[in-house]
């Protein structure tokens, strides 16, 4: 009886086309619309804060790079995993992250919770030859981050196309992307005052490359890296109560 | 190739290309100073350079009406020469990638370009899209008009898809060197490139539905039902992943429409089915032809191919979520990605043992021919590595695998030993039917590519499989105080043996790609020098082909 069915279904190409459409199109929409609709796909965390202009633009290097190929930035509830690299990710932490970059591979290490880890001068060392500080790393070498100027004209669009997909960016911060890109890297200038205004106090100011006069790529990317898991509080608050529980294992 | 098409066909060609040429003038002149402007004048010259051969060949003589009691094989012959050349350029690279997690500073020290992220994109994009999607485009074109009879229906438009995708496939590649990517594993091309893939996708699509409609024969054959879920899923896929917002449709660089955990569910929804309509389905449309056809014996079970083939479409796009184990997604739909993994065990080695089974009464031939036992070898490998994937899905034993080589040996086990197994097996057995030789130039050479083939295989998933499972024990080992045993770096030096043997499996491959890419170009040159007339031979569209292998065992 079915290969009677199916017999008929061959000699429609039509129908078949319909056919194919149909049965793939059931598994997609089941796993993946309700996780725009369900509440609890994403937890609330009210203290978390966007990228700033230079941030954004050091991510964007990142993705440049291709770095997600070697480092995930995705720690997975296990106990190995909590205690290597930290509190395990949230949801709400990459809600901003546009693609989001938890990776597949680690050839080197997850860097879900890097920001705050290693000095800026350790990262600027690192980038520029990995086996400086690492002997046995292999790493590439990123040293053209410390030669490149970083392109900020264009910073307003950025900001303007994430603001448009629903990132709360404000128009303001729009209107001064470029110069907080600059502000951020230049502690003395006039332009740091605005990054903190409107990025919050805690927000990281200072010549990430040890160049304060200018502004490169290099700033950014470390920019970028000392921020990564310390836009939110939110994951080391459940931590409390998950490491209590994993412990008693 | 220009004097096949008829003056309105040369026409229209350079219609289209003019049109082309100016896109690629209004992107370079409206993305100065932004990498846009730098893959504009790319469109440009590409169209410029088409748009030549068309001139150089305008005034040659039209076909003539008896072109159409033939089959048209032309863009065939030129993607399988597309196939070769992108093998060899993709494998290039995953050498070189490969050597360079060996040895970090085999590169150009602090050039861009060749440092290992930008590098790792134009190996695996020249494998997938530039290898596997040439040779599934070439060889869909051909098994399309033999399994139904008929002609294609114009001549045009099976260049534009040639051609148009391997535009695409230019851009993306360049494009990572230059440092244009949305970080989107698989799916790296920016917003332009995307578009113009599914602009190139829809013809061939319409190519595909158009010859199916003027079929001679009733039945649509199990090779096309899979070449139609690879195409019309893929560009599903294609599209609902890639849909991003540019910050201006004079620059490169766009934003995705998800973010976060909904852009990790459908960038993995993508990649795995990418893996299954992509690497899977479209390679068993050819393997269903190509197979039979080869050892001259009819397809074992017609009802294991009804059952693969529906298994494959429906259970495959549940799978996806196994790539986020213990993430950040919710639970429930790691669940339901596992739990249809498993599954997918069932239609995956239906398709396997359908394929072996085939094989019974022609062992024989398998023994002697190495072509055949390429897409024997191709189809043992399926059946492992389908085998391996559904494992892998498993909770517990994702928590091992995650993030660690195991799944670069998997991807490998599934891409040498399945992917590329099966198109160099089809290949052999279709270039001397597209060049009219009797055998491939050189028949030893063919043997030596499936032994080097074999060789570097093995060596490659034994090499993952081994530093897969060491890393992922030695993240997980703790000491008698309840302390992680081993640092980070200390599972990366432990590697390092492990990467060198990598390294010398993927040589090996490549090495046989090259001796296959040169037997291919010998054949060829063969047929040119001895002028035979490509497309006179007995094998045409209207009924009388002995059709024996070509239908599904009944």
């Amino acid at each position: 009886m079915p290969e009677f069915f199916h017999r008929k279904l061959e000699r429609s190409a039509i129908g078949f086309v319909l056919a194919i459409i149909g049965v793939s199109a059931i598994g997609g929409m089941v796993e993946i619309a309700p996780l725009f609709t369900i509440d609890e796909t994403v937890e609330e965390a009210p203290d978390m804060r966007v990228y700033t202009p230079l941030e954004l633009a050091g991510r964007n290097i990142y993705t440049r790079e291709g770095c997600y190929a070697c480092h995930s930035q995705m720690i997975r509830t296990l106990r190995d995993e909590v205690e290597r690299y930290g509190p395990y990710s949230l949801a709400v932490e990459s809600q901003y992250d546009r693609p989001m970059l938890w990776g597949s591979k680690r050839t080197g290490p997850d860097l879900a919770r890097l920001g705050g880890k290693y000095s800026d001068a350790w990262h600027v060392a690192h980038l520029v030859n990995p086996r400086d500080v690492v002997p046995e790393s292999v790493m590439p070498r990123y040293g053209w981050l410390q030669r490149n100027t970083l392109r900020i004209d264009d910073l307003p669009r950025h900001l303007k196309a994430m603001q448009r997909l629903g990132v709360p960016y404000t128009d303001e911060m729009v209107e001064s992307a470029a110069a907080d890109a600059m502000g951020q890297a230049a502690p003395d200038s006039g332009f740091a005052a605005g990054v903190a205004g409107r990025y919050g106090e805690e927000t990281n100011i200072r010549a990430f490359d040890g160049e304060p006069g200018r502004l490169t790529e290099m700033d950014a990317l470390v920019a970028y890296l000392q921020i990564l898991g310390r836009l939110t509080d939110a994951a080391h608050a459940t931590d409390a109560v998950e490491t209590g529980s994993t412990q008693d294992e | 190739m220009v004097a096949g098409l008829t003056l309105s066909e040369r026409r229209l060609a350079l219609v289209i290309l003019t049109l082309l040429g100016l896109t690629g003038l209004a992107m370079a002149a409206g993305g100065r100073g932004d990498l846009m402007g730098v893959h504009g004048f790319i469109v440009l010259l590409f169209s410029l350079g088409v748009a030549w051969a068309v001139m150089a060949g305008f005034y040659a003589p039209e076909p003539g009406e008896e072109r159409l009691s033939r089959y048209y094989d032309d863009p065939t012959r030129f993607g399988i020469v597309l196939t070769m050349a992108w093998a060899v350029f993709g494998m290039f690279f995953g050498v070189w990638v490969a050597a360079l997690l060996a040895w970090p500073e085999l590169t150009f020290v602090d050039q861009a370009w060749a440092s290992f992220g930008r590098l790792r994109p134009v190996h695996t994009t020249g494998i997938i899209f530039g290898f596997g999607g040439n040779a599934l485009i070439a060889t869909s074109l051909h098994v399309l008009q033999r399994t139904t009879r008929a002609r294609l229906p114009d001549q045009l438009s099976p260049w534009f898809v040639i051609i148009g995708y391997n535009l695409f496939c230019v851009l993306a590649v360049s494009g990572y060197f230059m440092g244009i990517t949305q970080s989107k594993e698989y799916a790296e091309p920016e917003w332009y490139a995307d578009i113009w893939l599914v602009v190139v996708w829809v013809v061939y699509f319409l190519i595909y539905i158009r010859t199916l409609q003027r079929r001679q024969e009733p039945h649509i054959y199990v090779a096309n039902w899979y070449y139609m879920a690879f195409i019309l899923v893929v560009a599903v896929l294609h599209i609902v992943n890639n849909l991003a917002l540019p910050i201006s449709f004079a620059a490169a660089r766009s934003y995705p429409l998800y973010s976060g955990v909904q852009d990790a569910m459908v960038q993995w929804w993508y990649g795995h089915n990418a893996v299954a309509f992509f690497l899977t389905a479209g390679f068993l449309g050819m393997m269903y032809y190509y197979m039979p056809k080869r050892a001259e014996r009819p397809i074992f079970s017609y009802r294991l191919s009804i059952i693969s083939f529906w298994g494959i479409t429906f259970f495959y796009m549940w799978a996806g979520s196994h790539h986020l184990h213990y993430t950040a997604l919710p639970q429930w739909v790691q669940t339901l990605g596992m739990t249809f993994s498993i599954m997918l065990l069932v239609p995956s080695w239906s398709s396997a043992g359908n394929a072996l089974a085939t094989l019974n009464g022609a062992w024989h031939k398998v023994r002697d021919d190495a072509t055949l036992r390429f897409m024997m070898v191709a189809a043992v490998f399926y059946g492992i590595s389908t085998f391996e994937g559904s494992f892998m899905a498993i909770r517990a034993v994702n928590s091992l695998s995650h993030y660690t080589d195991w799944t670069v040996g998997h991807v490998h086990a599934g891409a040498l030993g399945w992917v590329a197994m099966i198109t160099f097996g089809s290949i052999y057995a279709l270039v001397p039917w597209m060049w009219k030789q009797k055998t491939m130039y050189s028949p030893r050479l063919v043997e030596a590519h499936f032994w080097l083939a074999l060789t570097g295989t093995v060596i490659y998933v034994f090499a993952m499989w081994n530093s897969g499972i060491i890393q992922g024990l030695m993240w997980r080992t703790y000491t008698d105080s309840g302390t992680l045993a081993y640092s980070f770096i200390d599972s990366l030096v432990a590697m390092h043996p492990y990467y060198i043997a990598r390294t010398v499996g993927g040589l090996f491959f490549l090495a046989g790609a090259v001796v296959g890419a040169y037997n291919v170009a010998m054949t060829i040159r063969l047929s040119r020098q001895e002028g035979v007339r490509r497309d006179s031979a007995a094998d045409v569209p209207v009924p009388h082909e002995p059709a024996v292998a070509a239908q599904p065992g009944e």
